[in-house]
C-alpha cells in the first residue's frame, strides 16, 4: 500500500509490455516493410485500391448506422434503468452479460433462423397477415447483427453514467424553471458524454473491424474490411499487406482513444 | 400510462436480446437436423453430445483456458490495482492507458498482433499461445473493477491494523482484501465470460487441430452445425441462468453472512 | 399578523405502505424563517419535498399565495430550492450555474450579467464567476446553490439541511449568513434540519415533527421553554423529564414532594409529565433544599459544570456554575415558573398537535 510496494507493478508492467505495446509494434514493422523486409508504404496505399477502398467504405458505413441504432435504442432503456432502484445494479448489468454464455457465433447463426424467409419471424407476421421481411442476406441484416451483438455495450456505459447523476441535480434544473426537455439538453445529456464516448467507441470498433457478422447475415455478398484483413492472414498469408491494412484500422481506433482519453477522463464512463 | 410504456420498452429490448437464445434451446430439442425445419421433439442431441468426442474436448477447452487465463488475469490485475496506489500520477495514468489499450482496440488487431508476436518468438502455436492472449484480453476487465473498489478504501483501516500489531501481510489481508473482494470476484467472472465469448482472438492465435468451442462452432458453419452444439449451448446456458437466479433469490441470506 | 403566503392542506403521504406523514396541516406565512425540524424519518424533507414539487402528496392540498398548486410541476413554481449536497451542474461554470434559471425565463444578457455580480457579491464571492464548482470548498459551493437560487427572485427559499456537510465553523459563519440575506431579500425561508442549535439560532418560527405528524410549533423561546409534549422536550435541549401528580392547580407532587408551579387546568390528581430544564435546577445547602440529594457525577464544561445528583429515586442532571463535589449531600431547590407540565401522551406515537401559527 505504500511506495515500497512498487515492485509489485512489475509482473503487470512487463506482461504489458511483452503482450501489448511489442505485438503493436510488431504489426507496424511488417505493415511498413515488404517481404525482403524493404521498406515500403505500399501495404498502406493499398487501401485506396478499389476493392479496398469499397470495403473500408461499406465497413464505415454499416458500422456508423450500427453505433446510431445502437445508441437510439440504449440511451432511453439506460435512462429508464438508471431512475428504477439502485439495489437492483448488478441484476441489470447481469441482464445484458448473461446472453454472452451462449456462443457469440451461435447466437448471430440463430437470426438466420429467426430471419429467413421462412424463419420465425416471417411466420409471426403472416400469421398477423402483415407483409413479410426480407432482409436476410443484405446489409440490413448486417446492422441488425452488429446491433445485437453490441448493444449491451452501448447500454452499459451509458447506465453507468446515468446512474450516477444525481437525482437533486435533476430536480434543481427543474426547481430553476426548466421544463423536461430543457433539462434532459442541458443537464443530462452533457453529464452523461463519458458514458456516449465509451459506449460509442465500445460498439464502433468491433462494428468497424468484425469479420463474422457479415459472413453469417451477409450471406458473404459484401466483403467488410475485417474480412478482407482476416483472409490476407488465414488464406493468403500476406502478413506485410494485413499489417498495413490493420494500420489504417487503426487511425480509427487511435482516435477514438484519444475521444474517450478527453471526454471521459476519469474512467466515469466504463462498462462495469 | 408512462410506466406501462416503460416497461413494454425494456421487454422488448430484452426479448431482443434473448430470442435468438430460446431459438438455440428450441433447437436443441429438434428431431430433424437442419435448422429450417421442426421434425418434432427430440432429447437425442443431449445424448449424442456426451458421445461427441471432438465437442467434448473443445468445451474442456474452452473452460481450461478460460478457468486458468482469468486466475491468473485476476491475480496479475489485483497485485497491479495495489501496487498503482503508491505511484506517482503520471506513471499511474500512463499504465492505465496502456490498460485500456486491449479494450479500446479491435479484436482482430489484437489478434494478428499477437499472432505475429508468438511467430517472431518461434513460440508453437496450441493451448499456450491462447492461454497468453487470453490473459493479455482479461487483465483489463479485472483492474477495471477492483480500481473503483481499491479507490474506495480508508488508508486508515489498513493503518490502524499496523497499529494495532499486524503485519504488513496480515493487515492487508485481513483489512484490505475483504473490501476489495467483491471487485475482484466480478472482475473474475467478467473475465471468464469474455474468454468464454472469444472467437477473433483465439482464431489468430490458436494452432492446428486445438478448438475452442468458438472455433469449432466456426470451423462447422460452412458444412451445417452439428444439433449437439445448440444442446451444449443450452446446458452451459441453463446452468449459468440457475446459478445465478439462485445468487439474486437470496439477497437476505447474503447481508446476514455479511 | 403578517400574510400568510403558503398552507399545507391534510397533507398524507406514504411510501411502500410506510405513513411519512399523515393529515400534515402547515401554515407559512411571508418573510417569516420557518424550520421543520426532527429526527431523521420524521417527514421534514418530503414536507419539503411536497412544497417544491418534486413529489405529490397522496391526499391533501398545496395552497401558494391563494392558489391551489398541488398538480403544478416544479419549474412552474415561484419557489427556489436549496439542496443538500448542493446540486451544482458540475459541467457548467459558476455563472452558468446561476444564469441558468435565469436563461429559461429569457433575461437579457445585461439583466443576467447584473444578477450574477449581485449574487456572488451577497454570498461573499466575487471574481468566481468563471470557476467550476469541484475547484470550490464544500462552504464555497453551498453559497453558489444558494446565489443560484435567490437571483431568480423567488418568494419563497427551500432549504434541505443546507449546512449538513460543513464543519461546526463553517457551519456557525453560515447561519449567519443566511439570517442575514433572509433580512436583505425580505423572502420567506423553509428550512430543513435535524441539528435543533440550528434551528434555535435561526428561526422565527420552529416545527417540531416526529413520525409523520407535527408535535409543536411555535418561537424558539417557547419551543424551548414550554415544550407540549417529553419528545420536543427531550428533542430540544438536555432536560429532566420526571412522571409527576398534578395535585390542584399551581400544586404538582414530583417523586413524591409537592412543588409549587404555575401552570393551571390540568384538573385534580392528574398523572403529568414535568419538565425542568438542566440550568434551572438550583443546588443548595441540604437543609434549604425542597429534596435532598447526592452528587453522583461531575463533569467540567467550560461555562459551567454538569453534574448528576442522585435524589428521591431519580438521576437529576444540573447544569451550575458553582462546583459541588461528588459525594456530597445537596438540596434541590426549582422556581415555580421553570416547571413545565405536560400532558402524558395518549399513545406510544404521541398524538399530532394542530395548530395555527
Amino acid at each position: 500500500m505504500t511506495s515500497k510496494n512498487k515492485w509489485l507493478s512489475t509482473p503487470y508492467i512487463v506482461w504489458s509490455v511483452v503482450f501489448i505495446i511489442v505485438p503493436l509494434g510488431m504489426i507496424l514493422y511488417y505493415g511498413l516493410t515488404d517481404a525482403t523486409g524493404a521498406f515500403t508504404l505500399d501495404n498502406i496505399t493499398a487501401i485506396a485500391s478499389a476493392g479496398h477502398a469499397k470495403a473500408l467504405r461499406v465497413s464505415l458505413f454499416l458500422s456508423l448506422v450500427s453505433t446510431l441504432v445502437c445508441f437510439l435504442l440504449a440511451y432511453p432503456l439506460a435512462m429508464i434503468l438508471a431512475r428504477m432502484q439502485t439495489k437492483r445494479h448488478n441484476f441489470i448489468i447481469l441482464i445484458f452479460i448473461l446472453p454472452m454464455w451462449m456462443n457469440f457465433l451461435l447466437r448471430t447463426l440463430a437470426w438466420q433462423t429467426l430471419l429467413e424467409k421462412n424463419g420465425v419471424i416471417n411466420h409471426v407476421l403472416t400469421f398477423l397477415h402483415l407483409p413479410t421481411l426480407k432482409i436476410i442476406n443484405t446489409p440490413a441484416a448486417i446492422v441488425l447483427g452488429m446491433v445485437y451483438n453490441f448493444l449491451p455495450f452501448m447500454v452499459l456505459p451509458l447506465y453507468n453514467s446515468l446512474a450516477k447523476i444525481d437525482v437533486n441535480v435533476i430536480n434543481a434544473a427543474r426547481d430553476l424553471g426548466a421544463n423536461h426537455f430543457y433539462t434532459f439538453i442541458r443537464i443530462i445529456l452533457p453529464l452523461s458524454v463519458p458514458g456516449i464516448i465509451s459506449g460509442i467507441t465500445m460498439v464502433f470498433i468491433p462494428a468497424l473491424t468484425t469479420f463474422v457478422i457479415s459472413a453469417l447475415l451477409g450471406g458473404g455478398k459484401l466483403l467488410l474490411i475485417g474480412d478482407v484483413i482476416e483472409q490476407e492472414f488465414t488464406r493468403t498469408s500476406n502478413w506485410h499487406l494485413g499489417s498495413g491494412l490493420s494500420m489504417v484500422l487503426m487511425i480509427f481506433i487511435v482516435i477514438n482513444m484519444i475521444l474517450s482519453a478527453i471526454f471521459d477522463k476519469d474512467g466515469e464512463g466504463s462498462m462495469l | 400510462m408512462k410506466t406501462v410504456a416503460k416497461r413494454i420498452y425494456i421487454a422488448l429490448i430484452i426479448l431482443f436480446l434473448y430470442a435468438p437464445i430460446g431459438i438455440l434451446m428450441v433447437l436443441s430439442f429438434n428431431e430433424s437436423k437442419t435448422r429450417a425445419k421442426w421434425g418434432g421433439f427430440t432429447f437425442k442431441w443431449y445424448i449424442a453430445l456426451f458421445q461427441n468426442e471432438e465437442i467434448l474436448r473443445a468445451l474442456f477447452n474452452t473452460l481450461l483456458i478460460a478457468f486458468t487465463s482469468s486466475l491468473i488475469a485476476t491475480v496479475i490485475g489485483t497485485v497491479a490495482c495495489i501496487s498503482m496506489t503508491g505511484m506517482k500520477r503520471r506513471a499511474k495514468s500512463i499504465l492505465m492507458g496502456i490498460t485500456n489499450i486491449p479494450m479500446l482496440n479491435a479484436d482482430i488487431v489484437t489478434g494478428i498482433s499477437l499472432m505475429l508476436l508468438y511467430i517472431s518468438l518461434g513460440i508453437r502455436f496450441g493451448m499456450g499461445t491462447i492461454l497468453l492472449s487470453h490473459i493479455t484480453f482479461n487483465i483489463p476487465y479485472v483492474i477495471l473493477s477492483v480500481m473503483p473498489r481499491m479507490r474506495q478504501i480508508n488508508i486508515s483501516t489498513y493503518e490502524a491494523a499496523l497499529d494495532l500489531g499486524s503485519s504488513p501481510i496480515h493487515a492487508f489481508f485481513k483489512v484490505v482484501f475483504p473490501d476489495l473482494l467483491p471487485g475482484i470476484l466480478s472482475g473474475f467472472l467478467m473475465a471468464f465470460t469474455m474468454s468464454l465469448d472469444d472467437f477473433i482472438i483465439t482464431h489468430f492465435t490458436k494452432g492446428v487441430g486445438v478448438d475452442t468451442l468458438s472455433t469449432k462452432i466456426y470451423t462447422e458453419i460452412k458444412k451445417g452445425i452439428k444439433p449437439e452444439m445448440y444442446a451444449l449451448s443450452s446446458l452451459i446456458f441453463v446452468t449459468v441462468l440457475t446459478l445465478l437466479v439462485l445468487i439474486n433469490l437470496s439477497p437476505t441470506d447474503k447481508k446476514k453472512a455479511e | 399578523m403578517k400574510k400568510e403566503l403558503i398552507q399545507l392542506i391534510d397533507i398524507s403521504k406514504s411510501f411502500d405502505g410506510q405513513m411519512v406523514l399523515d393529515e400534515l396541516n402547515l401554515h407559512i406565512h411571508e418573510n417569516e424563517f420557518v424550520t421543520l425540524l426532527g429526527p431523521s424519518g420524521c417527514g421534514k424533507t418530503t414536507t419539503l419535498r411536497i412544497l417544491g414539487g418534486f413529489t405529490g402528496p397522496d391526499k391533501g392540498r398545496v395552497v401558494f399565495d391563494g392558489q391551489d398548486i398541488t398538480q403544478i410541476p416544479p419549474n412552474k413554481r415561484q419557489l427556489n430550492t436549496v439542496f443538500q449536497k448542493y446540486a451544482l451542474f458540475t459541467h457548467m461554470t459558476i455563472a452558468e450555474n446561476i444564469a441558468f434559471g435565469l436563461k429559461i425565463r429569457k433575461k437579457s444578457k445585461s439583466y443576467i450579467d447584473d444578477k450574477i455580480r449581485y449574487a456572488l457579491k451577497l454570498v461573499n464571492l466575487d471574481g468566481y464567476e468563471n470557476r467550476m464548482p469541484d475547484s470550490l470548498s464544500g462552504g464555497q459551493q453551498q453559497r453558489i446553490a444558494i446565489a443560484r437560487a435567490i437571483v431568480n427572485e423567488p418568494k419563497v427559499l427551500l432549504l434541505d439541511e443546507p449546512l449538513g456537510a460543513l464543519d461546526l465553523k463553517l457551519r456557525q459563519e453560515m447561519q449567519y449568513e443566511l439570517i442575514r440575506m433572509k433580512n436583505e431579500l425580505g423572502i420567506t425561508f423553509v428550512y430543513v434540519t435535524h441539528d435543533q442549535e440550528e434551528a434555535l439560532t435561526m428561526s422565527d418560527t420552529i416545527v417540531v415533527m416526529n413520525q409523520g405528524y407535527i408535535q409543536q410549533i411555535g418561537s424558539p423561546e417557547s419551543i424551548y421553554n414550554e415544550p407540549e409534549n417529553a419528545f420536543v422536550a427531550d428533542f430540544i435541549g438536555e432536560s429532566n423529564i420526571i412522571p409527576a401528580t398534578m395535585i390542584e392547580d399551581k400544586l404538582v407532587s414530583i417523586l413524591g414532594t409537592r412543588f409549587a408551579c404555575v401552570d393551571t387546568g390540568f384538573g385534580n390528581n392528574c398523572p403529568v409529565d414535568v419538565v425542568i430544564r438542566p440550568e434551572d435546577v438550583i443546588l443548595v445547602e441540604p437543609s434549604e433544599g425542597i429534596i435532598q440529594g447526592i452528587v453522583s457525577h461531575l463533569i467540567f464544561k467550560g461555562v459551567h459544570y454538569e453534574m448528576e445528583v442522585q435524589a428521591c429515586g431519580f438521576e437529576w442532571l444540573v447544569h451550575s456554575t458553582t462546583l459541588f463535589p461528588v459525594g456530597k449531600e445537596v438540596g434541590i431547590r426549582v422556581d415555580p415558573f421553570n416547571i413545565q407540565i405536560m400532558n402524558k401522551p395518549e399513545s406510544e406515537d404521541e398524538e399530532a398537535v394542530i395548530i395555527d401559527i
